[in-house]
């Protein structure tokens, strides 16, 4: 049974459980959603991660947090991973992992970027890349829960080829009544698509929420393009209060 | 030790100066919860208040002309990575609480932009803590706390709060922004105080 919540005690989320690969689905050249499932799981809000840890057989350790991309299945949770050329431990996790390999996970963590289905606010959700991960987990709990609150998503990619979860996101499912999905290409636009181009001030205009409507917005990417549609947010009159962030990824200076 | 995942070996790029955890950056990644507030250093200010509601304010001019110094920290995020010997520059909070009198024992620092973050007050003398406006020679950009952030380089980097506004001195100890959503009290790298039961 699919569940999308709820809290736990802190002792049992900070617990490290073994988890085993279920299955593995590639979403991009880059990108793998890893299905695990993780006995105890206490069930998540959308928005929220995990920490993952491998270790080696001779001990050592390396952890990395990677967001949950859909509500629980039962004890079954989704991440999707972006294979980073050089990281240490992504390749292995997109490449070197099969399924029923154990590995070690604690969760759910992280308590302000989430999105609570009882709040009635509209919700704007701006993903640049692989920041879509923890607003796709929003955009399936409200699907699941049968949500009438009204979300609107702008998910900025740089070729049609970088799409995470394409079918889903350009075919509306049953449920997605009233979430309403704009993607920017930056590289290369789909045949017969506008010319490539950045997010602007008036596309966040455009598809996103008036202020007037306290729209609960969540940014998620890398460094400079949360800065840039925070701002830009920001600068169209919305509360700072109302934007929510999540970034990762280096700066490309200081 | 955890359980073994087949395969993994890992890049290994321990040094004895990065605590449990952590791997190594050279980049200065960007970490915040909302829009990077930008604030005027004609319209800054920093206070301090005490237990008895008894207030200290020092604009920008005030703090350039208390005595700077420029610690050589390394930093460590709680998303893991860590930054050895950043370089800063500012004012000790030895000299800004130097003439409070106080019973406290915990401070909750708070931001422009509405950041909050606690930490006993302790862990804020003695040279361990500083308001910084500058890094790497530079003046410190908004993105990372400009004009000027806390520097508390003992503890999680989620403690150096950026855009500090003021330091209110507290009898009992209250938890911050990140404190309130499940991080750790205390925060010591060293010891793995990541989320509270750590």
């Amino acid at each position: 049974m699919a569940r999308a919540a709820v809290p736990g005690r802190l002792a049992a989320r900070s617990a490290w459980r073994v988890a085993n690969l279920v299955e593995v689905r590639p979403e991009t050249p880059t990108a793998r959603t890893l299905v695990l499932e993780v006995p105890g799981w206490p069930g998540h809000l959308a928005g929220q991660h995990v920490d993952v840890r491998l270790t080696s057989e001779d001990g050592y350790v390396a952890e990395r947090a990677y967001s949950l991309g859909a509500p629980a299945d039962d004890e079954r949770v989704e991440l999707t991973v972006q294979v980073v050329g050089d990281g240490e431990v992504s390749p292995f996790l997109g490449g070197g992992l099969s399924p029923g390999d154990p590995l070690e996970v604690r969760g759910p963590l992280g308590g302000w970027f989430v999105w609570r289905p009882e709040d009635p606010s509209p919700v704007l959700l701006v993903a640049g890349g692989a920041g879509i991960v923890p607003l796709m987990a929003m955009t399936r709990t409200r699907r699941l829960l049968g949500s009438r609150v009204p979300f609107r998503l702008v998910y900025s990619v740089r070729t049609p080829a970088d799409v995470y979860y394409a079918d889903e996101l350009l075919n509306p499912q049953p449920g997605d009544a009233g979430l309403e999905v704009t993607i920017v290409y930056t590289r290369e636009s789909p045949p017969g698509g506008p010319p490539p181009s950045r997010v602007r001030r008036e596309d966040l205009a455009e598809h996103g929420w008036p202020p007037e409507l306290a729209p609960l917005c969540f940014v998620c990417g890398p460094t400079g393009f949360v800065e840039a549609m925070a701002d830009a947010l920001v600068a169209l009159d919305h509360d700072p209060a109302r934007i929510r962030t999540e970034r990762f990824g280096p700066t490309g200076g200081t | 030790m955890g359980i073994v995942t087949p395969g993994f070996r890992g890049r290994r790029d321990a040094s004895p100066d990065l605590p449990p955890g952590q791997y190594l950056t050279h980049d200065f990644p960007v970490l915040s919860a909302g829009p990077t507030p930008r604030v005027r250093t004609e319209d800054w200010q920093i206070s301090v208040v005490d237990e008895a509601g008894g207030r200290r304010d020092w604009s920008w001019a005030e703090l350039m002309a208390l005595p700077q110094e420029t610690p050589s920290v390394d930093i460590h995020c709680v998303t893991r990575w860590s930054k050895l010997e950043t370089s800063w520059r500012g004012v000790s909070l030895d000299v800004l609480l130097a003439d409070v009198e106080t019973a406290a024992d915990f401070a909750l620092i708070s931001s422009y932009g509405g950041y909050t973050t606690n930490l006993p007050l302790e862990d804020l003398l003695d040279g361990k803590a500083w308001v910084v406006h500058e890094y790497d020679g530079e003046p410190l950009h908004p993105a990372h706390g400009g004009p000027a952030r806390l520097l508390v380089p003992h503890l999680y980097f989620w403690k150096s709060a950026k855009w500090v506004r003021g330091i209110q001195l507290m009898l009992q100890d209250e938890p911050g922004f990140w404190e309130s959503a499940g991080y750790h009290d205390y925060g010591d790298p060293w010891r793995e105080q990541r989320y509270q039961g750590d």
